[in-house]
Formats: C-alpha cells, sequence, structure tokens
C-alpha cells in the first residue's frame, strides 16, 4: 500500500475528528448526512471516471434506482435498514452488470451516450412502474433499528452509522486503487491498446469497476433514502448525473478526495441557494461547469497537489 | 375500417404524429452528426439551440410582431451566430483536449441557458399559434391530413436531404469533409478550415434553431423542450451510426415512426422504445445501423 506522507495522514485524521464532533458542535446532521451520501456518490463515480478514465453520463440510474429499492423493500417487508441497505447495493450492482455488458463495448463518447440513454430508460420505469409511486416518488420510509437492536430515528445516531459507512466506503475505494487491480484500471485509463498488447483483458477489468461503481451508487441513494425518508424522481433525472459529473469536476478528477470536497461545495452552495435564487441556482452551475472545463480542470484538490508539487520542485 | 384492432383513423394519425416527431429527430441528429464530425465536439447544447430558435421565433412574434415565415429565416441566423460566438469563445479551446470535455461543456453551456430562460419565463411553455396559410386540415379520404403537420415533415425532409446533398456532392461538402479528415493537411492547400469550423458550428445551431421554429405551432415553447429531446436524439445517433449523414436522417425518420406505432399499441412503452431498439441494436451492430467501425 502507498504510503502517505505524514501531511496527508494528519489531514484525513483532523478531517475525521472534526467530522466526528460535527453534529455535537451544531452543526446539522442532515445536511451533514446529505453531504457524506453525496461525496459517496462522487467518490463511487470518481473510481470510473478518473481511475478507469470511463465517462459514465447515467450514474443517477444507480443513485436512483437503488434508492427506490431499498426504499420500496424497507416500506413493503419491513426489512432492518442494513438489509435495505444491502438490497439497494446489490439491485444497483446487478442493474450496473446490465448497463454495463452493454455500454462497455464501445469507447469514449458513444460509452458516455448509451450510459445515458439507459439511464433515461431507467428514470422513465421509475416514473411509469407502479411500486415507484410515480410523480410523487417514495414517501415515509422508516429508518428502523439498525441489527434490530439500534434504533436509528434521532439524526444523531443515524449521522454516525453514515459516517461509519462513508469512511468505510473512502477507505475501501483507496484500497482498491492502490492495488494492483487498481493498477491495471490506471493502465487502461492511460492507454488501452497497450494494456491488451500485454495480454490484460481489458473489457473484464473495465466491467468490474463499472459494477464496483454502480454498487458503491447504489449505496449512496439507499443511505440517502434512510437519511431523508423518500426517493424520488429527481433522483434518477439526468441532472443527478449532470450534478455528479460536476461534484468529482469541481473537486479533482482521479484524486482520492476531490470527490468528497467537490460534493461538500455543490451541496452546501444548493443548500445556501436554494431559497434564495430559484433558477440561479442551475446557471450557477452551469458556469462553474463550463469555467471548470475551460480553465480549471485538474479540479481544485487537482490544482492545489500540482502547485504543492511545482513547488517542492523549484 | 380498423387495422389491428385500431381504428384507421386513429392509426394514420399516429403514424403522421410519428413522422413529425421523426422529422424532428432527423434534422437535430443531422444537425449533431455533422458537428460531431467536423469538431469532434458532442453538443450537449444541440437541444438548447433548437429551444432557443423556437424563443427566438416566440419572442419575435410577440415582441416585435414578427411573422412565422421571416422567423423561419431570421431566427436560425440568430442562432446560427450565437452558435458562431459560442464556437469562438469557448470550444476553440477544447478541439486538442479529449472530446469528453466537448460534451461537458455544452452541457453546462445547456444548463446555463435553461436556467436563465427557466428563470424569465418560468418552466410551464408559451403558445405559439399556427401561421393562418397552414391552418386546418385536408381531407384525403382516408384520414385528415393537418396542413400544418404536412407542413413540417416536407420542410424538414427538405432541409436534410438539402444537407445531405450539400454534404456528400458538394466542392464545399468536399472540403468540409476533407477538413474533419486531415485539418492540418487542409490547411496547407489554403482552405480555412477554422473560420469552416466556426461556420459548421453556426450551421449546426441553425439547422437546429430552424427545427425549433418548425417545432413552435405544435409543441409548447418552454425552457426544457430541448433537454426531454436531446436524449433521444443522442439514442437516434447511436443507433444510426455518427458517421452517416444520411444513417442519422433515415433513422430519425424510422425511429419517429416507430415511437408512434408504439403509441398505438403499448403507450407506456412509448417513452422508453428508442432506448430499448438502441440496446438491441448495440448487442447485434456496436457501430450501429449505418456507422463505419471504428
Amino acid at each position: 500500500m502507498k504510503k502517505l506522507s505524514n501531511s496527508t495522514r494528519l489531514t484525513y485524521a483532523v478531517l475525521l475528528a472534526l467530522a466526528v464532533v460535527a453534529p455535537l458542535v451544531g452543526l446539522y446532521p442532515v445536511f451533514l448526512m446529505k453531504l457524506l451520501c453525496f461525496a459517496l456518490f462522487a467518490c463511487a463515480f470518481n473510481l470510473l471516471l478518473g481511475f478507469t478514465g470511463l465517462l459514465s453520463f447515467g450514474h443517477a440510474a444507480f443513485f436512483g434506482s437503488a434508492a427506490y429499492i431499498s426504499g420500496h423493500m424497507i416500506k413493503t417487508y419491513a426489512l432492518t435498514p442494513e438489509w435495505g441497505l444491502l438490497a439497494g447495493t446489490v439491485g444497483a450492482g446487478l442493474i450496473g452488470l446490465v448497463v454495463g455488458l452493454v455500454a462497455i463495448r464501445r469507447q469514449g463518447i458513444y460509452f458516455a451516450m448509451i450510459t445515458l440513454a439507459i439511464a433515461q430508460m431507467v428514470y422513465f420505469l421509475c416514473l411509469q412502474l407502479p411500486q415507484t409511486g410515480g410523480e410523487d416518488g417514495l414517501q415515509s420510509v422508516p429508518r428502523g433499528e439498525l441489527f434490530g437492536l439500534i434504533s436509528l430515528a434521532s439524526d444523531t445516531s443515524m449521522y454516525y452509522l453514515v459516517l461509519a459507512i462513508f469512511v468505510a466506503c473512502f477507505l475501501g475505494i483507496s484500497r482498491i486503487v492502490h492495488s494492483p487491480f487498481g493498477q491495471v484500471l490506471k493502465m487502461i485509463r492511460e492507454n488501452e491498446p497497450r494494456a491488451i498488447s500485454l495480454g490484460y483483458q481489458t473489457d473484464r477489468y473495465k466491467l468490474v469497476a463499472f459494477v464496483l461503481s454502480a454498487a458503491l451508487a447504489g449505496l449512496a441513494g439507499s443511505l440517502k433514502t434512510l437519511v431523508m425518508g423518500f426517493a424520488t424522481l429527481s433522483d434518477a433525472h439526468w441532472s443527478m448525473s449532470g450534478e455528479v459529473i460536476l461534484m468529482t469536476l469541481l473537486g479533482g478528477v482521479g484524486t482520492l478526495f476531490g470527490p468528497v470536497l467537490g460534493a461538500g461545495i455543490v451541496i452546501a452552495l444548493q443548500n445556501l441557494l436554494a431559497d434564495k435564487v430559484g433558477s440561479w441556482v442551475t446557471v450557477i452551475i452551469g458556469v462553474i461547469f463550463v469555467v471548470c472545463v475551460l480553465a480549471f480542470r485538474k479540479g481544485i484538490v487537482g490544482e492545489l497537489h500540482a502547485t504543492l508539487v511545482r513547488r517542492l520542485r523549484a | 375500417m380498423e387495422i389491428f384492432g385500431i381504428p384507421h383513423q386513429a392509426f394514420m394519425g399516429q403514424i403522421l404524429l410519428g413522422l413529425v416527431n421523426g422529422a424532428f429527430y432527423a434534422m437535430l441528429s443531422l444537425g449533431l452528426a455533422v458537428i460531431f464530425g467536423l469538431l469532434g465536439v458532442v453538443n450537449f447544447a444541440h437541444g438548447t439551440l433548437y429551444m432557443l430558435g423556437a424563443f427566438a421565433a416566440w419572442i419575435l412574434l410577440d415582441k416585435f410582431g414578427v411573422n412565422y415565415w421571416v422567423s423561419l429565416l431570421v431566427a436560425p441566423l440568430i442562432v446560427g451566430a450565437l452558435g458562431v460566438v459560442i464556437e469562438r469563445l469557448f470550444l476553440r479551446h477544447l478541439y486538442k483536449l479529449d472530446p469528453l470535455y466537448g460534451l461537458l461543456l455544452t452541457f453546462g453551456l445547456t444548463l446555463i441557458f435553461e436556467g436563465v430562460f427557466r428563470e424569465i419565463y418560468g418552466a410551464s411553455g408559451q403558445s405559439y399559434p399556427v401561421p393562418e396559410l397552414l391552418q386546418g386540415a385536408t381531407d384525403l379520404g382516408f384520414m385528415f391530413l393537418p396542413n400544418y403537420r404536412a407542413w413540417v415533415v416536407f420542410a424538414s425532409l427538405t432541409v436534410c436531404f438539402g444537407t445531405w446533398y450539400l454534404i456528400e456532392r458538394t466542392r464545399l461538402g468536399a472540403y468540409l469533409r476533407a477538413g474533419t479528415e486531415n485539418s492540418a493537411l487542409v490547411q496547407t492547400f489554403g482552405v480555412n478550415v477554422p473560420m469552416m469550423v466556426m461556420l459548421t458550428y453556426g450551421a449546426g445551431a441553425a439547422l437546429a434553431a430552424l427545427a425549433g421554429v418548425l417545432a413552435a405551432p405544435i409543441i409548447q415553447v418552454s425552457p426544457m423542450m430541448g433537454s426531454n429531446l436531446i436524449i433521444v436524439v443522442f439514442a437516434v445517433v447511436v443507433i444510426g451510426g455518427m458517421g452517416s449523414i444520411m444513417g442519422s436522417i433515415l433513422t430519425g425518420l424510422a425511429l419517429g415512426v416507430v415511437e408512434g406505432m408504439t403509441r398505438v399499441f403499448y403507450p407506456e412503452a412509448s417513452n422508453i422504445v428508442v432506448f430499448v431498439i438502441m440496446v438491441l441494436v448495440l448487442m447485434v451492430r456496436p457501430a450501429g445501423l449505418f456507422g463505419k467501425e471504428a
């Protein structure tokens, strides 16, 4: 495992400490939980874009379908939350498998367009299937008791569960990225023909990465359903796919912490501006997109990293 | 008379509706294919340009009393000019990069334009009146043919095949196609490729805007009209194969009709039938129906 520099370790430790103390200090737990869910979503997406080099424009399909699946399972079969989360994650992973099998055949731009089209199909299924509640979505999903023992009704206890899951997944993604499997993914990102010539079955690796990314995105979606208590059509809409791309792009594609930072900024922005500016939020997000693509491609963490590297060299 | 258990009026009506939708798919996917072919940019903003064309026509009528026929010429020119500006200011910087950045930038532009228009005009649509010359319907015996819709199909087909002819059979088209293949070499022959690229994007934008003006009397002119359409158009382009102009036109028309027929027999599926077909086509022919294998 790659040795993290001491300063990086320290930064992570401080952040973790802050995160643990946050609800006690008075930061609104539901906002923090929403932030963590989207941060997980962005990290899952980054696994595919940043480390494998595949831009999926339909990740909302996994987020949204898992939100609906877990919500539906919890409501209909009175599952405890851990089973609900599992159902959502596995469901999203299976959908990811199907989508991946179709989409991996093409590269680059076609891949993005195919994922977008299939996600649109999933959106319409979410709209029209009787179990999903159509335009209203799924409401009043109970949080229940974790393992049947610990009640999650209080926002604080729910927060610590979300934080624990997020940290576990973040560590997991970090482990995947730094493993030999992760190195192959990076090789595929950099030069796929070379990887093929070296004998790697790149399609299989891409599919595994895709399914992993879909399943983690599904976990984020299921968590979000538990946190907010509802699943709506906007979870599966293509604008949600666009948002996660923005979070990753803004934070830094291919960095570990970038998506978390990007998610934090976008969610905070949306929260701050929601009541005040109406449709201008969309415009602002669009402007950030344009600025990022033109001038800021590495994202915040990427640019910071590049600046530090330059300073160390000078 | 009943066809497959549906009264023939309804059946023919839906086929016509399907043809009209297909005409729009054809026009938009044509513009998308041309822009992708020459610029290597997947223009997510194509739906927004379509919306801007419709809004331009509506604003021209509402604020300046300009009638439909003049708008058919003026609105595409306005939006085409906007397209040229977009190419100059934004897209030009992205050609050396991964084509995905073009997709992301145009996506951002879509959000900006839609947000602004939604803020000014609200999410619900404005109505645009059918021009008097084309109002009413003609009785063909087996069905009533709404005049305006017949006009839309006729106009789009003319424009589509005209564009195809321009690109595939004329000198200018040859320069365009050569510029796609090897821009540097074509420039050494004295052809101003950057200018050509800029004008191509403008022309693509104008095509989308023209579709928007044609659509205005049929569909509610709303800020969201483009984004709902663009994703289906993407699927059409994937099915038809990006490289082929004629492929986009034919696929667009065919899919419009298929969608219409689905609406007759199984309405709930009409939204997703194009995507289902896309998945099926990709299984069998990954390059698309008319596409050239990369």
